[in-house]
């Protein structure tokens, strides 16, 4: 019955879906103020129908009701509670509907959230997130149904990839979602302006926030995925450039493009065209991901030919999506054009220059992920393209960015001052060429490390440079208002700080790392990385629904007190396979990382344990650093929502204006 | 220099300066974009290039593991009817087992076996990495289930030291 219900409501929503599509197509083009409020009701019932569905389907995970098939393929009843509830999204299926449900709740929020902008544009963008949401209910619904049954039902499930069974991963799916979908509101949005051919300083200040909840998602998402390999893999590996990642990474990179762009078409007007296209864009790309995890096309192109249904269906959507957008851009974006005069050396300038890079970068991204598919797919030639390519192409471009960056706060809008901005910098000068210098003169040979190590701190003190100017700004530096700052200043400067962090700590343990792999019997010891690990002994232990080995390890700094370090071997039954459990020990100087491994015989001939050992020097700065990126999205969120409470109507941005010493935000 | 520029001239400059971007990216792809061949140990029996990076996939061969008096990891990749021979200077991963699916990224030395840098085991039964199932299939004995898809980074991977 529950399954049925999930069904019916399912469908149910994807009529509300088509009715939101059409009332708000039609209503913003007859201007008609009651057809709009009938599509915003249509999607606040749309998404409160998913939701209900949802909540059934996850109904039956709970009840291990495994007559019906994504239950029975996914789930097992020893499986503890919170992953029979994870895996509701651990699959193909039950994501897909976890997709339609977050693209109708975010069309639900923009019916509820106009947000200054015109009724037309509204109404409009409300109906395009219907047929969204539509499209990609009825792919789920007919060609991937999550409440198929199965019949005769299975007295067992066959349980969840163990290696998905993880805290981090649990909710890195819908971060992730969050973040694809995230992308449809400025979609929406976008064509919802096109339509109407009103693009203005409203739509752009309308856009922001969407395009930053998506992007804090995403950050969040991918942060939790990279952690997540980082520990649970085994070997210590936080990124692959493996084409499943840089499916999230591209959607990452356009959004941030977009929402830098979009302050400048809010703040001065200009490039509105560029902000639209790429919204489109950023869509186009959240939609690509989608299609290259969910399609099968990764594993092999083959093997997408042998169901290509999925596959099609997700590739039209795609086609429909962007070549709509892409027409409708070329319809209208000439009406568009608003030139605003700025010289090459300000605020524009620079966010110019930001977005050249990201949307450059994400090409060369892009090239990599389809370059061995298009290969596959022509010639049948199976190759891969590897991280020397992707370090290659990206690492240039972005430390080129990075030495653009903290100049850009200190640039006024239409005509900056160079000179005065580069006076501003000079100790975060000072110290990124100090450290650029300490590192190489330290490490000989890590030339690259020292280069990242230098950018990096330049972000670092840059970023916080800002902050202590804006302090300083007309009055004493009391506490009460440093706290007064506007939380926009924050925002900058916590995200551009976060991305010195993370460089520093992924030049850091690339360059650094080291690694070494002994069998231990009990009773040895081996020194590695200045410490000394003695494996004491190697227990059988038993979990909910898996079984396995935990070796218990002392590891000790000489003269210090052991710490006590416990790696398991696990293998889950059900699935068939194993994880491995690894003890990370962590100070400030970065991980000691301990991997428990198979059986195996020592040099002396006693029955031994092999253990894997790695230090992984700063590795915490990377998930620190996209930690405060992620806060950063969050405290510009809370500011435009805190200026959106205090001027409801869109004000007039000044034009041209005089140049300030340090404009606002 | 001091003269204003136009906004013919702005607009001119802006696109050069992207035009510029764009070209010397170009040249980084470009130059860069060396994809690694895939190689079944079939096609590498008979036209195998001493010094060439590929990619081999197949199973580890049944009784094949072994060590070298150096330490070296010593495997055999077979895809049931030829087999290459590996040389590896670290620890395999650890679903490394024989009869089970392996990619090796590695290069044939002078004396006739393939020096590799990478080792990467399949990580559950559901998936077969895709070089392991082409390997067998250009054998000509394919018969396998459709392949699933898999989250990002579904196998464990070893590097060389020096990789």
């Amino acid at each position: 019955m529950i399954a049925e219900l999930g069904g019916f409501l399912g469908l149910l929503a994807l009529v509300l879906a088509l009715s939101q599509g059409a009332l708000g197509l039609v209503g913003g083009h007859r201007d008609d103020a009651r057809l709009s409020a009938a599509a915003a009701a249509a999607a606040q019932a749309c998404a409160v129908a998913l939701l209900v569905s949802f909540a059934a389907l996850i109904a039956l995970f709970v009840r291990s009701d495994f007559s019906v098939a994504v239950v029975a393929n996914n789930s097992h009843t020893f499986k503890p509670l919170i992953y029979k509830i994870a895996g509701v999204w651990g699959n193909h299926e039950g994501s897909m509907l976890l997709w339609c449900l977050i693209s109708a709740t975010f069309g639900a929020m923009m019916a509820n959230l106009r947000g200054g902008i015109s009724q037309g544009v509204w109404s409009r963008a409300v109906g395009i997130q219907g047929l969204v949401t539509a499209a990609a209910l009825a792919y789920t619904l007919f060609l991937s149904s999550p409440f198929a049954r199965l019949d005769p039902a299975p007295l067992q499930g066959g349980d969840l990839n163990p290696l998905l069974q993880d805290p981090a991963l649990a909710i890195h799916p819908p971060m992730l979602y969050l973040g694809y979908v995230g992308m449809s509101a400025p979609f929406s949005l976008a064509l919802g302006a096109l339509i109407a051919g009103q693009v203005d300083q409203g739509w752009a200040r309308a856009v922001r926030p969407w395009a930053l909840a998506a992007w804090t998602f995403l950050t969040i998402g991918i942060a939790l995925g990279s952690y997540w390999a980082y520990y649970e893999l085994g070997w210590g590996g936080w990124w692959f450039w493996d084409p499943v990642e840089n499916a999230s990474f591209m959607p990452w990179l356009a959004a941030a493009a977009l929402l830098h762009s979009a302050i400048v078409t809010e703040r001065r007007g200009s490039l509105a065209s560029w902000t639209i296209l790429l919204a489109i864009l950023a869509f186009g790309l959240a939609l690509l991901g989608t299609f290259l995890v969910r399609s099968g096309v990764l594993t092999s192109v083959h093997a997408f030919a042998v169901d290509p249904r999925r596959g099609v269906a997700v590739l039209t959507m795609l086609a429909v999506a962007l070549g709509a957008g892409l027409a409708l851009y070329a319809w209208r974006a000439p009406s568009l054009a608003r030139p605003a005069g700025f010289v090459a050396v300000s605020r524009d300038g620079a966010l110019l220059a930001n977005n050249l890079g990201l949307a450059v970068a994400t090409g060369t991204v892009l090239v990599g992920t389809l370059y061995p598919l298009l290969v596959d797919a022509i010639s049948n030639e199976i190759i891969s393209v590897g991280p020397p390519y992707f370090n290659a192409t990206f690492g240039p471009l972005m430390a080129a960015m990075f030495v653009i960056l903290p100049f850009a706060p200190f640039l006024t809008w239409r005509k900056g001052d160079a000179a005065y901005a580069a006076r501003q910098l000079w100790l975060a000068g000072a110290v990124a060429v100090a450290g650029l210098v300490a590192v190489a003169l330290l490490w000989k040979g890590a030339f690259w490390v020292s280069i990242g190590v230098g950018l990096g701190l330049w972000l670092i003190v840059g970023a916080f440079t800002y902050v202590w100017k804006r302090w300083g700004q007309g009055g004493a530096r009391t506490p009460a208002r440093l706290l007064a700052l506007p939380l926009a200043v924050w925002a900058m400067s916590l995200a551009h700080a976060g991305l010195g962090v993370m460089t520093i700590g992924a030049v850091a343990e690339t360059g650094f790392r080291s690694e070494k792999s002994v069998r231990l019997a009990p009773g040895e010891s081996t020194d590695f990385a200045g410490r000394t690990v003695k494996l004491l002994s190697v227990d059988q232990i038993e979990g909910p629904n898996y079984y396995g080995d935990r070796a218990r390890l002392d590891v000790s700094l000489p003269g210090k007190a052991p710490q006590r370090a416990a790696p398991e071997r696990r293998l889950y039954p059900a699935a068939g396979s194993g994880t491995s459990e690894v003890a990370i020990l962590s100070d400030w100087t970065g991980d000691y990382y301990i991997a428990l491994g198979e059986p195996s015989r020592t040099d002396g001939g006693q029955a031994g344990w092999t253990v894997r050992l790695y230090k992984n020097p700063l590795v915490h700065l990377i998930f620190v650093g996209a930690l405060m990126m992620a806060l950063g999205g969050v405290c510009a969120m809370t500011g435009l929502a805190r200026a959106r409470r205090r001027a409801p109507a869109p004000e007039p941005a000044a034009q041209g204006g005089a140049p300030q010493p340090v404009a606002a935000e | 220099m001091a003269k204003r520029m136009t906004r013919q001239q702005r607009r001119l400059a802006v696109i050069g300066v992207a035009g510029l971007v764009l070209a010397v990216t170009a040249g980084l792809v470009l130059s860069n974009l060396k994809p690694v061949y895939f190689r079944g140990p079939t096609e590498l029996a008979t036209s195998a290039k001493v010094g060439e990076l590929v990619r081999i996939g197949g199973l580890v061969k049944e009784g094949s593991v072994a060590r070298d008096a150096q330490g070296n990891l010593l495997f055999e990749v077979t895809d049931t009817a030829n087999a290459v021979k590996v040389r590896y200077a670290g620890d395999p991963p650890d679903l490394f087992r024989e009869n089970q699916g392996v990619v090796v990224e590695a290069k044939l030395t002078k004396d006739g076996a393939f020096e590799a840098s990478r080792v990467l085991a399949k990580h559950d039964e559901k998936y077969m990495p895709k070089e392991v199932a082409e390997a067998i299939k250009r054998k000509g004995e394919w018969r396998g289930p459709s392949d699933t898809p898999v989250p990002a980074a579904q196998t464990t991977t070893t590097s060389g030291a020096g990789s």
